[in-house]
């Protein structure tokens, strides 16, 4: 009994049951965000098509009482991600008879769990009284991201292989090659940001930007306007901030560089014969890529939760874990912005071609990524 | 760390490394070793060694497999599943077995620094700046050397595959 007692005032329990919960939480957060990210996807491109897109499915309100029928005017499509998920879960998982069946079962679970993994690094909070708004604060941040996500490529490769039929294997193939062709840009990019704040832990990369300003946005810091050498380190950043983008939009196989799955030439790519919830899985996992790629751009660029203006990111005078979550607020907000941009890329940019793409990859993106960590070198040698 | 997870981690990267060797279906032996590296480089974590247990997973079996795949994938992998082990490949292979765990008994035996016990490290310790502080001062010629040596190679790979053949 004591022994038990013991064990739950200990640190280790503390720590077992907080990162517990903040992974729940987190996962919860996250998962939530990407139902209604494809709600906003197809709100916004309808809205860029001048179309309505689904505004009907609402919650039945009136079965909890409120004696409104018709609230869709309010709420209207709100309950559209609810319905697709149920439809989803529900729908018959049809599997073909010619597919290799472990690896077909297998793929869509590696998809999603590589996406999933990486925001186990990303802080995404100060902290809530003392305990760090970050599941595992390792020294090594951005390089676990980008290993976790390189390994999501099994997920698609599997699937195209194994479902034995042309299109999925196209699709497989050429996801490959780009994911392979990016990932070196991808790598590469960030590199001057390492160079300027000489550290690889994302938490101090934060606090970093906290106290000197965001990378992107130097003088975000209020009180202080930027130094010189962070006016000659602009440079680089915005160029590495650019090329960062590019790639991760190739990464996340979204338009324009969504060849692995191009509807007009794959019917759907690796998932063509896919259904039902393993379909939905390769959805879930693409829409959680895209948000993990948007916080480690938050969180390298844009000084993550920090609240513009406030210049040590503490805020007097305010209970310390009401502002813990409005930092929290701050980084998904920053996060729900940063999709929209990818939805605005998506429907504005035709797809590019597929030689296009890897000339794009190797020729400017990998050379420009090089050149631009020379650049930093000597910056950092001569000013900085 | 827990020697529970030491065991679960080895036994997870000895029992796919001997997959990668009995399975006959070469996508089943690539993915197997993919495992079996991932296996290692949680061993790597478990000694406070991130940047080279993720550096494992970002170049071996994020980069270097994924490739391997890629051409397995391509290739016609039922002429290798009908392949039969023949006796004298057999016995060849037991042969360099054996020669290859008599060598490592021995070095092992020989290997006294292998046997000393070192004190404990810091407990907060950044293996990725002191990784790079030994490469780019102690050791800087050879790391030069060897990124002149890489780029050779590379160039030679282009050289080689741009080449027409006629």
């Amino acid at each position: 009994m004591n022994a038990i007692l013991e064990f739950l005032h200990s640190d280790l329990f503390f720590m077992i049951w907080t990162t517990l919960a903040k992974s729940a939480g987190l996962l919860g957060v996250v998962l939530g965000m990407v139902s209604y990210t494809v709600y906003a996807e197809r709100r916004v491109s309808s809205l860029m098509q001048d179309r309505l897109g689904p505004n009907r499915t609402g919650f039945p309100l009136s079965l909890l009482g409120f004696g409104i029928k018709d609230w869709s005017p309010i709420l209207g499509g709100l309950g559209q991600p609810i319905a697709d998920a149920v439809k989803l879960l529900l729908k018959e998982d049809f599997t073909p008879a010619y597919v290799k069946k472990f690896y077909y079962w297998i793929a869509p679970a590696l998809g999603i769990a590589a996406a999933i993994i990486s925001l186990a690094v990303i802080p995404f909070g100060s902290s809530i009284a003392g305990v760090p708004m970050v599941i595992a604060n390792i020294g090594i941040g951005p390089l676990f991201i980008f290993a976790i996500s390189s390994l999501g490529v099994y997920g698609i490769v599997l699937a195209g292989w194994s479902a034995n039929s042309k299109y999925p294997f196209l699709g497989a193939i050429r996801s490959t090659s780009q994911l392979i062709s990016y990932e070196l840009a991808l790598g590469l990019s960030v590199v001057p940001l390492f160079l300027i704040i000489g550290k690889l832990n994302l938490v101090e990369i934060v606090h970093y930007q906290v106290q000197n300003g965001w990378m992107l946005l130097p003088g975000i810091t209020a009180g202080k306007l930027p130094t010189l050498s962070q006016i000659v380190c602009w440079i680089p950043i915005l160029i590495s901030f650019l090329v960062f983008t590019i790639a991760m939009f190739a990464e996340t196989n979204r338009l324009p560089f969504d060849l692995p799955e191009a509807e007009t030439e794959l019917v759907g790519g690796y998932h063509t014969e896919y259904s039902s919830m393993k379909f939905a899985l390769f959805f879930l996992g693409e829409y959680t890529a895209m948000i993990t790629g948007s916080s480690l751009i938050i969180t390298l660029f844009l000084g993550a939760w920090h609240f513009p203006g406030i210049p040590d990111g503490s805020m007097a005078g305010w209970p310390g874990v009401l502002w813990g979550l409005v930092n929290i607020g701050v980084f998904f907000t920053k996060v729900f912005a940063f999709l929209i941009f990818f939805i605005f890329i998506r429907w504005t940019l035709p797809r590019f071609r597929y030689d296009q793409l890897m000339k794009l990859g190797w020729i400017w993106l990998f050379e420009i990524a090089l050149v631009n960590i020379f650049l930093t070198a000597l910056i950092v040698a001569f000013v900085h | 760390m827990s020697p529970i997870l030491f065991w679960i981690f080895t036994a997870l990267m000895l029992g796919f490394g001997a997959a990668t060797l009995i399975n006959r279906n070469p996508v089943a032996s690539a993915l197997s070793l993919v495992v079996s590296l991932l296996g290692l480089s949680a061993l790597f974590f478990s000694l406070d060694a991130y940047f080279i247990g993720v550096i494992q997973i970002l170049v071996y079996a994020g980069a270097v497999m994924v490739l391997f795949l890629f051409i397995i994938m391509l290739l016609d992998l039922k002429a290798e599943q009908r392949r039969q082990l023949s006796l004298p490949v057999l016995l060849g292979g037991a042969a360099v077995t054996a020669l290859f765990v008599t060598q490592i008994v021995l070095v092992v035996r020989s290997f006294h620094a292998g046997n000393q016990s070192f004190p404990p490290l810091a407990s907060k310790f950044d293996d990725a700046s002191n990784i790079g502080n030994m490469l780019f001062s102690h050791y800087n010629l050879p790391f030069q050397v060897i990124g002149v040596l890489i780029l050779v190679a590379s160039i030679g790979v282009v050289v080689l595959s741009k080449r027409e053949l006629n």
